[in-house]
């Protein structure tokens, strides 16, 4: 790979990105304050003491930010890996099996996907204890039904290719048809598909967190520094608008670098310029 | 606007050069030059055929005299004089009074041409009514006479259907009614058979011809077929890489032509295969084959046909008359309703996953598409050597030197083995898939319309290359194709299918020659010959004929 | 139109099948919890006898197909149950939430799909040039932007610091529709700048397939206007994807609701919904769930039946 053919856009969304994964997996080290103490009064303005000024506790804003950087990153990272892991796995077999497994498959998929994502999430969390691993099993599976659909439609796309069927009659097996002949030719979007999956994640879990129902205080998570704050934004401090800030940035960052892989991708598949 | 001097030309194309910007994503936009300096002139009446390879730019040119530029092409520079005045120049307004009125146009494909949504009539009298020539009665009492003049059925209602409700060739037909009815100057007609059967296209380019003569329009005939060009054009304009190569009367490019490359195209398919006599035990015989998708209708019926060693079967149908089903069956990805293969004399297990890796080895297959056929993330040695891997197990050094074998035999050079297949031109990709089905070292080769979808130039390469190969490696070929002129090339023994039932069976000399059923005879007789006046004569023979009976 | 007609009574059956699979995966979703609704009202002060009088009371003692039968004949006559919490009949406090939802979600659309449609045109006609650069790059900020940014955002600044709107929609029994409006506006906008950028990316992409359709070609090569091309060829062809895509996003515009409603507390079905999951409220939020999901349900179908009314092969088959 060339580092010079990486458009400006993919770069800033790299380097934002990695900024904030930076300040998740080195939290403790960079964080000024600690993440629940209380250093000064009500929702102070920014000064050089508190750089993004203090929470409606009296907690360091930047200190909770970069406390919530961990906890909202890590547990979306997780929902993403079990939301991919289950979705792309089942969807790469359903696409290669076919026939009924396809078919139990695809139709549970379908009635899962009726009912809006994050309704089915409430209807579920209602009843379910409130704990880390609870959120991340309900966003991971609910999630791994849009996996699922995309991973299937590129394996099956990919499957009817004359090449795929050319291994099948050489005799190749099912292993080597996948990993070989399949998945390099949709690796790229399924990556591309991580960056947004994990974004939506983020935004998902956000949410949750926003309606009180995610990650728990005193917990620092940014869905739910964006609660613990809105009251301050009819006094005019704009307190929630700062973690509410961070998951936009992060979003774009990472929409930006998703947006290049994909582009990536055409571009190898393509060449047909000129006649 | 003056009335005609009898020498001022209707059409007058001068030093037209055509640019296109091409944008791929991930890298600067580059200039690409289409059309570098074509000249030529049209008088009334006449017809002017453009032929040439894909990315000649042929259709390029034909669009010009409509001063329209397909999906980013632009012209850079020239003129291009129609009635007089240069096109080029036009207002938009004038330019929307000039389109459809001096110069209408029919596309190769009338079924994207023409709006779903729409009854035809509405759009063939459209362009009519557009220009104000007639009033809405007469427009549509004139389509009606061209849809009769085209021998369309029910010249009377036919036009009140929908464009999904017409078949290919009539459609084809509504749309050249659709550019005669305004009555027009000039008409371009883009490669308007080419997607069409080959006993269709007979029809449909009668059609034309007369309507043609009758209306006495001018035209710009595009087409990659020089035999069927030659049925139709007065004159005949050879391009090449956006270049006139050759420019003259049909008779003196077809009987005489001066170029090379115009001499290599007249001549292409002149390939002489001696054919060899069947020996005494078929290799494979596939014995009352039914076969079909699903549980829909069986797609083909109780077909018999035996491939000899060495020797080609080629399997000649047109669309939906079975001829790739078969071959499906061959592979074992279609097992049949009912019927046995044997192979060598014992019996071939139907279906492919079932099959021992010998017979997997032993039936190696080319497809049309090569694009679609190789892994576009694999390197040509990667393709190459895999069977040779799978089937031999060589590995390492061993591997790189029967690459190199292979490529060699397919006549391209070894540092091929490390680029991709979209580095690759249409031919040399096609090459690397005889060479991945050859590695195998099958004893037969299902070849599935291999040469359709190349330039007849390049196709005649595949061809030449696949005998040389039958004699050196003495394999046998299943070879599917709807081109007879392929079939007449290579084959030693001839399988005509017609809706799944084998019509004609036999060795190439008994399957050629008369007597002939109707389906073989009216295929054999649809086949364009590069001989001008061959079109009045078959259409004038099935008249007689159909008169007779 | 015989076909047409057999796709679509396909279509609405399929979708009353999908309603009644979805209740049952309501219904099972709110069983899954180890224990029972009995055990979560009354937590820790749990005694083995009030648990037992409370089951009773709830007919939790009942076998599951039974109590999701007895629900599923309620909802049939239009009665929800009634809330744990309040021990209020649901359908009567869903009766006037569900109306100002949908009000808040009607205003939204009428903001943004003209709006989406006419930006969506707009970045067709100067495709690859700055506008429609502008309006791809604008779709990668919104898909970015969780609700709550935009919301705060716009109540800072229009209802905080400019003071043209109130922070808080709140909306009573006998408002005028203008207070009403006034009331949801921010809200409302909100919504807009949520689904705009995507409804009116996925409106230039329909749009454009048409525009490269061949037909559109032969209209041009006739020598048709500009005007009489997309009225006459673009249109009727461009009409069904364009509906499909306002569908598809108020679907989407639906479910956005639940937290624009929180945002702004507005007292709409979206927040009823939430204030109920944190109580734990099942009956509830199971009522809720399924509304919302019929009416995403709804709404995809209604995009499904007007794609095949307006498919000419299906409308004149051969």
């Amino acid at each position: 790979m060339n580092f010079r053919t990486i458009p400006v856009s993919a770069w800033l969304g790299i380097i934002s990105a990695s900024l904030f994964a930076f300040a998740a997996l080195f939290a403790p080290l960079i964080a000024p304050y600690g993440m629940s103490e209380i250093v000064g009064d009500v929702w102070e303005p920014m000064s050089a003491e508190h750089l993004l000024g203090t929470d409606n506790l009296g907690r360091d804003l930047l200190s909770r930010m970069i406390f919530g950087a961990r906890t909202t990153l890590a547990i979306a990272a997780l929902a993403t890996i079990v939301s991919f892991t289950l979705g792309a796995f089942l969807g790469m077999a359903a696409a290669v099996i076919g026939g009924w497994a396809d078919q139990v498959l695809s139709r549970g998929v379908d009635l899962l996907m009726s009912i809006p994502t994050l309704i089915f999430a409430l209807v579920v969390l209602s009843v379910m204890p409130a704990n880390i691993a609870t959120l991340i099993l309900v966003m991971g599976i609910l999630d791994a039904t849009r996996v699922f659909r995309l991973s299937r439609a590129v394996a099956v796309d990919v499957n009817v290719m004359d090449f795929v069927e050319a291994a099948k009659l050489r005799g190749e097996g099912r292993i080597w048809i996948i990993t070989r002949e399949i998945l390099p030719n949709a690796l790229s979007t399924l990556v591309a598909e991580l960056g947004l999956r994990f974004i939506f994640m983020v935004l998902f879990l956000s949410a949750l967190s926003f309606l009180g129902l995610g990650i728990q205080p005193p917990e620092a998570d940014w869905g739910g520094m964006v609660k613990e704050n809105k009251d301050g934004i009819i006094f005019g401090i704009p307190a929630a608008l700062i973690p509410a800030g961070a998951i936009a940035v992060l979003a774009i960052s990472v929409n930006l670098i998703a947006d290049w892989i994909l582009n990536r991708t055409t571009d190898l598949k393509g060449g047909r310029g000129g006649n | 606007m003056a009335t005609d001097p009898a020498d001022e030309q209707l059409l007058d194309i001068r030093d037209l050069k055509i640019g296109v910007t091409v944008r791929e994503p991930g890298k600067p936009p580059r200039d690409i030059t289409i059309v570098e300096g074509v000249s030529c002139t049209l008088g009334k009446g006449k017809v002017l055929g453009l032929i040439g390879e894909s990315g000649a730019g042929k259709s390029t040119i034909g669009l010009s005299s409509l001063a329209y530029g397909r999906g980013g092409v632009e012209i850079t520079g020239g003129e291009v004089f129609v009635n007089g005045r240069d096109i080029l120049k036009l207002s938009r307004a004038d330019l929307n009074g000039f389109r459809g009125r001096e110069v209408s146009y029919v596309s190769q494909s009338a079924a994207a041409g023409f709006n779903p949504a729409h009854r035809l009539i509405d759009q063939v009298i459209e362009a009519t009514l557009e220009h104000g020539l007639l009033n809405r009665s007469e427009a549509e009492a004139r389509a009606k006479e061209l849809f009769e003049a085209l021998s369309l059925p029910d010249p009377d209602t036919i036009g009140n259907r929908y464009p999904h409700q017409v078949s290919g060739g009539q459609l084809q037909r509504v749309m050249t009614a659709m550019a005669l009815c305004p009555k027009p100057d000039l008409i371009v007609f883009d490669e308007p058979t080419t997607a069409l059967d080959v006993t269709t296209q007979i029809d449909v380019l009668a059609a034309i011809k007369k309507a043609i003569r009758i209306t006495g329009v001018a035209a710009l005939y595009i087409t990659h077929d020089l035999a069927v060009v030659a049925q139709i054009a007065d004159e005949i304009m050879v391009l090449r890489d956006g270049e006139t190569v050759e420019h003259g009367t049909t008779q003196q490019i077809i009987e005489t032509p001066k170029e090379e490359y115009t001499q290599a195209l007249v001549s292409v398919r002149s390939i002489i295969h001696e054919e060899k006599q069947p020996s005494q035990t078929p290799l494979i015989r596939m014995e009352n084959i039914v076969a079909g998708y699903g549980r829909g209708p069986a797609v083909i019926n109780d077909v018999t046909v035996d491939i000899y060693s060495g020797q080609t079967l080629a399997v000649v149908g047109e669309s939906g008359s079975g001829k790739s089903t078969l071959a499906r069956v061959l592979t074992g990805l279609l097992p049949p309703r009912s019927g046995q293969s044997t192979f060598e004399g014992r019996p071939l297990t139907n279906a492919q996953k079932d099959r021992p890796l010998d017979d997997l080895r032993d039936i190696q297959m080319i497809y049309q598409m090569a694009d679609t056929a190789m892994n576009p993330r694999q390197t040509i040695g990667t393709i190459i050597g895999r069977p040779i891997q799978f089937y031999f197990g060589v590995t390492g050094k061993a591997l790189q030197d029967r690459i190199a074998v292979m490529l060699e035999k397919i006549e391209l050079p070894s540092d091929m083995a490390n680029r991709y297949p979209a580095e690759l031109s249409g031919g040399q990709k096609q090459r690397v898939c005889i060479a991945r089905a050859l590695a195998a070292e099958p004893k037969v080769i299902i070849c599935d319309e291999v040469t359709s979808a190349l330039d007849p130039l390049v196709a005649d390469g595949i061809l030449k290359l696949l005998l040389d190969l039958q004699k050196r490696e003495n394999v046998a070929y299943m070879f599917i194709t709807h081109d007879l002129a392929t079939v007449k090339a290579i084959a030693d023994s001839i399988a005509v299918m017609h809706l799944g039932k084998l019509a004609r069976y036999g060795t190439k000399t008994e399957v050629l020659s008369p007597p002939f059923d109707d389906y073989t005879d009216l295929l054999l007789s649809s086949v364009p010959e590069m001989e001008i006046g061959w079109l009045e004569g078959v259409t004038a023979s099935r008249k007689m004929q159909s008169a007779g009976n | 139109m015989g076909l047409a007609l057999t796709l679509i009574a396909q279509r609405i059956s399929l979708g009353i099948l999908m309603l009644f699979a979805v209740s049952a995966l309501i219904f099972v979703g709110t069983q899954i919890l180890p224990g029972d609704v009995a055990e979560s009202i009354l937590g820790q002060s749990a005694t083995p006898e009030n648990l037992a009088n409370l089951r009773k009371e709830l007919g939790l003692n009942e076998p599951a197909l039974t109590r999701y039968f007895n629900w599923l004949g309620g909802i049939m006559v239009g009665d929800l149950g009634t809330a744990l919490t309040s021990g209020a009949s649901i359908s009567e406090a869903i009766t006037s939430r569900l109306g100002n939802t949908l009000f808040l979600a009607a205003v939204a659309a009428m903001i943004s799909v003209p709006i989406a449609i006419l930006l969506g045109l707009f970045a067709v006609r100067y495709k690859d040039r700055w506008p429609d650069k502008l309006i791809s790059a604008s779709t990668l900020a919104s898909i970015s932007l969780p609700e709550f940014f935009i919301g705060y955002l716009l109540i800072l600044v229009f209802g905080v610091k400019l003071g043209w709107f109130p922070t808080v929609a709140t909306v009573y029994d006998g408002m005028s529709f203008g207070d009403r409006l006034n009331a949801v506006m921010l809200p409302a906008l909100t919504l807009t700048l949520v689904v705009l950028a995507h409804m009116m990316r996925m409106t230039r992409a329909a749009i454009l397939n048409v525009m490269q359709s061949a037909y559109i070609e032969t209209a041009e090569l006739k020598g048709l206007s500009s005007f009489k091309i997309i009225w006459k060829h673009a249109l009727p062809n461009a009409i069904s994807p364009v509906i499909n895509v306002v569908m598809l996003n108020m679907a989407y515009l639906i479910v956005g609701v639940v937290v624009v409603e929180v945002i702004f507390v507005y007292p709409g079905m979206g927040q009823y919904l939430v204030d109920h999951v944190s109580k734990r409220d099942v009956p509830v939020v199971q009522a809720c769930g399924l509304i919302f999901a019929a009416i995403y349900i709804g709404l995809n179908l209604v995009a499904d039946i007007i794609s095949v009314l307006s498919n000419p092969r299906l409308r004149h088959p051969k």
